[in-house]
C-alpha cells in the first residue's frame, strides 16, 4: 500500500478512470436514477413476475437465486465493509475467516449461479417469456450473470484451487475508500484480473439497477408483517371518519 | 331487522349486486362487454373480470373452487381465529420467490387470436382461405384446447363435469354418466367486492384496498409490486396478473360509471335483465366477528346480521354520524339488493364458507328443479309437484346448497319454495284467478309482498333494478384527479403512441336522484 502524502497523485490515469471515476459515476447514476424512477415510474416499479407463464423452472430457480443472493450479499458486506483488523480483534484469525468465507461463499455462490442459470434458461427457452422480455431485462440478465460468474470464478481460481488471495488487503481497501470519500485506486490496481473485472461489472450493475426490475429489492414488503389485514382507503379528499375497534387502517388516498 | 340489543358501530355503505340466476340464458354479453371495456389489452388476454360458467362444470380457472389446492379465502385455526388459508404473514413472505399456489396460464387457458389477414391476403385458389388460431402469447399456430367458457351448455360434460369441486363421490359419477339428463344453469361471476376481502389482506405491498365510500375493492396500480399473493388469496380467482405490466388487475365494479350514478357495464348490457345494483348499509365493526362465525352454515345469517335496515331510524342516525350523505340513505331505502338479500331473503352469497363475506349475491335457479319435475313426468305448474321435488331431489338441491349455503339444503329449499309459491300465486293472478294466498303465507309472504317481489324479479324495470347514487360533489376534486389516470394503464413505452394514459371519457357529473335522471329503459 502506498504511503505517500496523497495516494491519488501516484495513481496512473487509467487507474483513476477505472477505480475512481467509474465507481463514482456509477454510484451517482444509481442514486439519481432511483430518485428519478421512483418519482416518475411508480407504475413500472414491479418484480415483473412471469410465474403465470412458466412455473416449473421458477419453482426451483427463483428461491435458489434469491436465497443464494441474500447469502452472497451478506458475505460481501462482511468481506468488503468490515476491515480485517476488526475480525481479528474479535478473535477470528485470518485462516479461520478464509476457511469460513470460502465454504459459505461456495454454497451461496453455487445456489445463486444454479438459480440464475435456471432463470436465464427459462427466459431463453420458454417462448412466452422470451417475448415478454423487455430491454431492461436484456441488459440486466447478461450483466448480472457476468458479475456473478466473474465473482465465483475469481473465488474458484484464487481461493479454491489457487494458493489463496487476500482480497481483504486490496479490493476491500479500495471499496471502503470509495465510500469513505478517500479513494484508494492503487489498492485494487494490482489485484488479479478476475477480481478487477468482477468489481467493474458490479459497478455497472449498480448503474443499471434503477432502470431494471432490480428496483423491486427496495420494495421488499417487510411492513406487511405488522400491517392491519384490512386496508380501507378513501376516494375523496374529505377527512376519514372515526374508526372504532376494527382491524382497519384508513390511510388517505392521494389518487384513484 | 330489529337491533335493540346491540349498539350500531361504524356504518359503511357498499354498492352490491344480486343476480337472478333463473333469468340467465348464458349469452355472455356481460363477459364480452366487460372484456371490451376493461381487458382488451396485452397482458390480460386471458383475464375475464366477468365470466359466465355452466354449472355443473369445473369453472374458470379450472377447479378454482378447490381450496384444498388453491388455498383461497379464510379459514379458522385451532383456536377459532380467522386466518388466510394460504398461511400467515411470515409464511406468505417466504413464498414470495415462488408462490406454490398460483394458477398457471394453463389453468386458465392459452389465449388465441386468428390469422385474419390470411382471409384477404391468401393467393387465389380452389379453397376458401381460413383464419388459423395463433397463440396470443407466442404468436405461433396453436390448437385451441380450453377456454373460459369451454363447458358452455355442458359441452364436454362427460369428460370434465365430474371434476366440479362441488360434486363429490357418486354425484360426480352420475353427472359424468347421465349428463344429458342432468341439470344445467349458468353462473355469471365477477369480483365479489367482499366485506372481508382475502386479496386485500394478502397483499404484501398494501396496494389493494376497499374504498370507504362504496366498498369497491381496487388495486392501486402505482403501489402494486407484483408479488401475486392476491391471486392465491382470492377464493373466486378474480384477481389476475397482467403479464405485460407485472401488476395485479381485477374487476373495478366499473367505478367510473358507478361514481356517475350509472350501472356497471355487465349490468347495463345484461340481456336477461337479471342483475340488480343497490346499496347495502353495514356495520363495519361487526365484519370480523361475522367472518369468524364458528359454524360454516351460520355464515349466511351472520353476514345478513352485519347488514343494517335502512328504514330503521336508529340506523339512519348512526349512518349520518358515520358521514353517509342523505341521498345515499335515500338510495339505500330504495335498494333492490337490500330487498332481495335481507327483506325477502331470496338471494344467497356464493360460497359463504370462504369467509370473505362476498357482496355479489344470487337468487338460486328454480330451473334445475323444474327440469327434474318435467323429466319425471310431473307438472311444472303444479306447486305441489314442485314442492315435492324440492324436498326429494337430492342432486340439484345439494349442489345448489354447496354453492350458496355451505351445504345447508334447508335454506336453499326454503328459497326455492318461496320462488315456487310466488310463481304459482302470480300465475293464477295473471290468469285472472284470485290466487291462493295460503301458499304465499306458507312461505312467509303477504299478497302485497308477493306482488312487490314479483315486480322486482319478473317485471324488473331498469330504475328498480339499478339504484346507484352518484358520488358526491364535495368529492369532485378527487374525481377530477382521477380523470388524469386510467386505473389499468397499459404497458409499453411511456413516450410513444401519444402518451400511455387512456382517457376513459366518463363524465364527472352528478346525477339527480333517479326520478329525474335516466329515462325508463325497461
Amino acid at each position: 500500500m502506498s504511503t505517500t502524502g496523497h495516494p491519488l497523485a501516484a495513481a496512473s490515469g487509467g487507474d483513476l478512470l477505472l477505480w475512481v471515476a467509474v465507481p463514482y459515476i456509477c454510484l451517482a447514476v444509481f442514486a439519481v436514477g432511483h430518485v428519478w424512477r421512483y418519482r416518475h415510474d411508480q407504475f413500472g416499479w414491479t418484480t415483473h413476475t412471469s410465474q403465470l407463464l412458466e412455473h416449473r423452472w421458477l419453482r426451483w430457480g427463483s428461491p435458489l437465486f434469491h436465497l443464494g443472493a441474500f447469502m452472497v450479499i451478506a458475505g460481501h458486506v462482511v468481506g468488503l465493509a468490515v476491515p480485517a483488523s476488526w475480525t481479528e480483534a474479535a478473535g477470528i484469525g485470518e485462516h479461520a475467516y478464509h476457511t469460513t468465507a470460502v465454504w459459505a461463499g461456495s454454497v451461496a455462490g453455487t445456489a445463486m449461479v444454479a438459480g440464475l442459470g435456471m432463470l436465464c434458461a427459462r427466459r431463453l427457452l420458454t417462448r412466452r417469456i422470451r417475448l415478454g422480455t423487455d430491454r431492461s431485462d436484456k441488459l440486466l440478465f447478461p450483466l448480472l450473470s457476468a458479475t456473478v460468474l466473474l465473482g465465483i470464478a475469481a473465488t474458484a481460481a484464487h481461493n479454491l484451487v489457487g494458493p489463496g488471495y487476500d482480497y481483504r488487503a486490496t479490493v476491500s481497501v479500495w471499496f471502503r475508500g470509495i465510500f469513505g470519500l478517500q479513494p484508494r485506486p492503487e489498492a485494487i490496481s494490482d489485484a488479479p484480473l478476475l477480481f478487477q473485472l468482477h468489481a467493474l461489472t458490479a459497478c455497472l450493475l449498480f448503474a443499471a439497477w434503477p432502470f431494471t426490475r432490480l428496483v423491486h429489492v427496495w420494495s421488499a414488503p417487510i411492513g406487511y408483517l405488522v400491517r392491519p389485514y384490512l386496508v380501507y382507503r378513501r376516494r375523496a379528499t374529505t377527512p376519514p371518519p372515526v374508526s372504532r375497534g376494527t382491524a382497519a387502517s384508513v390511510p388517505r388516498a392521494d389518487h384513484l | 331487522m330489529p337491533r335493540g340489543e346491540a349498539t350500531i358501530g361504524h356504518v359503511m355503505a357498499q354498492i352490491a349486486m344480486v343476480m337472478n340466476l333463473d333469468k340467465c340464458i348464458g349469452c355472455h354479453t356481460c363477459s364480452v362487454t366487460c372484456k371490451q371495456t376493461w381487458t382488451n389489452r396485452p397482458g390480460v388476454e386471458y383475464a375475464w373480470f366477468n365470466n359466465v360458467e355452466t354449472k355443473p362444470g369445473v369453472g374458470y380457472p379450472r377447479r378454482y373452487e378447490d381450496q384444498e389446492r388453491w388455498k383461497g379465502g379464510w379459514t379458522l385455526d385451532a383456536k377459532g381465529r380467522l386466518v388466510l388459508r394460504s398461511g400467515g404473514r411470515a409464511e406468505r413472505l417466504l413464498s414470495l420467490f415462488a408462490n406454490p399456489d398460483l394458477p398457471g396460464i394453463e389453468d386458465y387457458y392459452e389465449p388465441v387470436t386468428y390469422d385474419y389477414d390470411n382471409l384477404v391476403s391468401a393467393p387465389a385458389g380452389p379453397d376458401a382461405p381460413v383464419a388459423r388460431p395463433r397463440s396470443a402469447l407466442t404468436g405461433e399456430p396453436t390448437a385451441i384446447t380450453w377456454g373460459a367458457n369451454w363447458e358452455d351448455g355442458l359441452g364436454g360434460a362427460p369428460e370434465h363435469a365430474g371434476g366440479d369441486p362441488n360434486l363429490t363421490g357418486e354425484w360426480a359419477e352420475r353427472v359424468r354418466f347421465e349428463f344429458e339428463q342432468t341439470f344445467l344453469f349458468h353462473l355469471p361471476r365477477l369480483c365479489e367486492h367482499c366485506l372481508n376481502p382475502a386479496c386485500v389482506s394478502a397483499c404484501p405491498s398494501g396496494a389493494m384496498y376497499k374504498r370507504v365510500e362504496d366498498g369497491i375493492v381496487l388495486v392501486d396500480q402505482n403501489r402494486c409490486r407484483g408479488w401475486r399473493m392476491c391471486v392465491t388469496a382470492c377464493p373466486y380467482k378474480k384477481v389476475y396478473v397482467n403479464h405485460a405490466t407485472g401488476k395485479a388487475e381485477k374487476c373495478t365494479f366499473c367505478f367510473p360509471r358507478i361514481e356517475a350514478g350509472l350501472p356497471t357495464v355487465c349490468s347495463e348490457t345484461c340481456v336477461g335483465r337479471l342483475r340488480y345494483l343497490g346499496l347495502l348499509l353495514y356495520d363495519a365493526d361487526r365484519v370480523g366477528e361475522a367472518a369468524a362465525t364458528p359454524d360454516e352454515r351460520d355464515l349466511l345469517e351472520a353476514q345478513r346480521g352485519v347488514f343494517l335496515d335502512p328504514h330503521d331510524p336508529e340506523v339512519r342516525a348512526a349512518a349520518r354520524e358515520s358521514g353517509i350523505p342523505e341521498d345515499w340513505l335515500d338510495a339505500a331505502r330504495r335498494s333492490p339488493v337490500y330487498d332481495l338479500v335481507s327483506r325477502y331473503k331470496v338471494a344467497l352469497p356464493l360460497h359463504p364458507e370462504y369467509r370473505t363475506l362476498p357482496m355479489v349475491w344470487y337468487v338460486p335457479p328454480l330451473s334445475p328443479i323444474l327440469d327434474a319435475v318435467s323429466g319425471a313426468g310431473g307438472d311444472q305448474d303444479d306447486p305441489d309437484h314442485v314442492f315435492a321435488a324440492v324436498t326429494r331431489l337430492r342432486i340439484p338441491l345439494d349442489y345448489l346448497a354447496n354453492l350458496f349455503t355451505a351445504g345447508d339444503t334447508d335454506i336453499v329449499a326454503g328459497v326455492l319454495m318461496k320462488l315456487t309459491a310466488l310463481r304459482s300465486y302470480m300465475r293464477a293472478r295473471s290468469l285472472g284467478e284470485a290466487g291462493d294466498e295460503a301458499v304465499l303465507k306458507a312461505v312467509g309472504l303477504t299478497a302485497r309482498e308477493g306482488e312487490d317481489l314479483h315486480r322486482l324479479l319478473a317485471v324488473a324495470k331498469y330504475r328498480e333494478r339499478y339504484v346507484v347514487p352518484a358520488a358526491h360533489q364535495e368529492d369532485a376534486a378527487a374525481l377530477t384527479a382521477l380523470e388524469n389516470r386510467c386505473p389499468v394503464e397499459s404497458s409499453g413505452d411511456p413516450g410513444s403512441a401519444g402518451g400511455r394514459r387512456v382517457m376513459l371519457g366518463i363524465p364527472t357529473q352528478r346525477h339527480r336522484p333517479p326520478d329525474a335522471s335516466t329515462g325508463e329503459h325497461a
